[in-house]
């Protein structure tokens, strides 16, 4: 157990805690005005938004070590739906299991706490290892977009995610209450709160697609209004979990609303690409688990190292 | 076996289309393309735990029963019914054992490949599943396709690499068919039609 139980967790997770219940209730009450498939997924949505939120906080509140395993989970099922939707050459299974390998070890790097280790270990070492093993697998046919589309799927699944695990073994600085696990609840929720956000303004409001060659759902109004909405949640939950004051916190919001739109984005370009829906099935009313995550693959590591300058230039 | 649903389910994954269209008990025949020592595995933990003890399949003797080890886990743990190579289904004892399988309510597993082939390439089919229709006839068969095995675990190669397994559970044919070539056209076609479904990704 954690020796500390961080004071402003209690009334965040409460609070949405609340949120989905009233979710929960606004759906049930909505059943006779939605057709069936619609009610079904919504359900199901919502139900899955639970098991999220109950298996999250519980991995949070509980140890750093537990909150490592899961995150190594994620990365490793989010990798194998990567490579299980994009074209892969047989020469590169044995390379491919080298790739699954590396989940574990770069979040014992975390658990270590070996910062440089961490930042280098798949943008270099792992990059390198890659071109060895390829060379080593004797084929040269589609050799650079073989390489390049796994490049991609360790950097997305393993290393961008891998941020909300160091974010959570950051050692505490002195004078901030900037608890590992108050950021990480910080950046999930508020990324999540932008998705949510997003839609239900696109779903609500949004006429005037923002890119329809990528995404054919997304609007002007859903992505004004998630960064509006997600600036204005981050100014009122940053007192109780970060040490930021209000216009930092505005900051915060922004980027997050911003780059979590990307992230959102990069995932739907190669699903368009690959003529896919969603990339997986495994979090019922979601899709697959890059579905979920997509936006945090460009929040995490960026709030991350803007966090890291914050108190290095503050402190 | 009840150990391997979790496995196949985090090892794995599986993506399954059409689950409610299995068939709730036997008799039944269950036509899958076979391209991994998995597919069996993965068949099975399609089916409630319970069920299990009831879901069979056929194995070649000559590869199974070649070493103690493999035949007493193909044998007590699958429930494989072995079969000699070359003598196929449409040998007089391999067909018995079969029809018995099938007479006492069981859902038999066939590839009517006949073998694991190149990975993720399907084979023209064998006549068995026919010449067994036309000996029990009115026994429902279930065409299943799934992908991604024969990357996982490929002929041939002894290292599992973790690739999730899409499942495609296509409509029985359950009517009496006497013509056992038609049958095995129409399986075939709707096997081709269960693959082209899915939209995989590119394996070479």
């Amino acid at each position: 157990m954690n020796a500390y139980f961080p004071p402003g967790l209690l009334p965040v997770l409460a609070g949405n805690f609340s949120v989905l219940v009233i979710a929960t209730g606004i759906i049930r009450g909505l059943r006779n005005h939605l057709s069936n498939m619609g009610y079904t997924e919504l359900v199901q949505r919502v139900r899955s938004w639970w098991i999220i939120f109950g298996i999250f906080t519980f991995a949070i509140v509980t140890d750093k070590v537990l909150f490592l395993l899961l995150m190594t989970l994620i990365s490793y099922l989010a990798f194998k739906e990567f490579v299980s939707m994009v074209p892969v050459r047989r020469a590169d299974r044995k390379l491919l299991l080298l790739l699954y390998l590396s989940i574990p070890i770069q979040y014992t790097w975390i658990w270590f706490q070996w910062y440089g280790m961490f930042l280098v270990f798949i943008p270099v070492v792992l990059f390198l290892l890659l071109q060895v093993g390829m060379i080593l697998g004797r084929e040269t046919r589609g050799y650079l977009r073989a390489g390049a589309t796994l490049y991609w799927g360790m950097m997305i699944s393993v290393f961008s995610l891998s941020h909300l695990g160091y974010l959570m073994v950051l050692p505490q600085e002195q004078g901030t209450h900037a608890y590992g696990a108050c950021l990480v609840i910080y950046i999930v929720l508020l990324t999540q709160i932008n998705d949510v956000a997003q839609y239900l303004w696109g779903k609500t409001l949004g006429h005037t697609k923002i890119i329809p060659e990528i995404s054919p759902n997304k609007t002007w109004a859903g992505f004004l209004g998630g960064i509006f909405t997600t600036s204005a949640i981050s100014m009122v939950i940053s007192p109780a979990l970060t040490p930021f004051g209000t216009i930092t916190a505005l900051i915060a919001g922004l980027l997050i609303g911003i780059t979590g739109f990307f992230g959102d984005l990069s995932i739907s370009a190669i699903k368009r690409e690959l003529c896919m829906k969603n990339t997986g099935d495994l979090i019922p009313g979601h899709g697959g688990i890059l579905d979920r995550v997509d936006s945090l693959t460009f929040t995490a590591p960026l709030f991350f190292h803007c966090f890291y300058l914050y108190t290095f230039i503050s402190g | 076996m009840v150990f391997v649903k979790p496995l196949v389910q985090v090892i794995l994954g599986l993506q399954v289309s059409n689950r409610e269209k299995l068939p709730p008990a036997g008799p039944a025949i269950i036509v899958a393309n076979h391209n991994s020592h998995l597919d069996t595995l993965v068949l099975m933990s399609l089916f409630p735990a319970l069920q299990l003890a009831h879901i069979r399949t056929v194995a070649n003797a000559n590869y199974f029963l070649s070493n103690p080890w493999l035949a007493w886990f193909a044998t007590r743990i699958i429930g494989a019914i072995p079969i000699q190579k070359g003598s196929g289904l449409g040998s007089h004892n391999a067909l018995n054992d079969v029809v018995n399988a099938l007479r006492d309510q069981n859902i038999v597993i066939l590839y009517p490949e006949g073998t694991r082939g190149e990975p993720e390439k399907l084979e023209p089919f064998k006549r068995g599943v026919a010449v067994l229709t036309t000996v029990i006839s009115g026994v429902p068969v279930y065409p299943v396709y799934m992908h991604g095995l024969g990357k996982a675990l490929p002929k041939g190669e002894k290292l599992l690499v973790p690739f999730i397994c899409n499942v495609l559970i296509g409509d029985p044919i359950d009517r009496i068919c006497t013509n056992g070539s038609k049958l095995m056209r129409e399986l075939q076609e709707e096997m081709e039609q269960l693959a082209s479904k899915g939209n995989f990704p590119e394996w070479s």
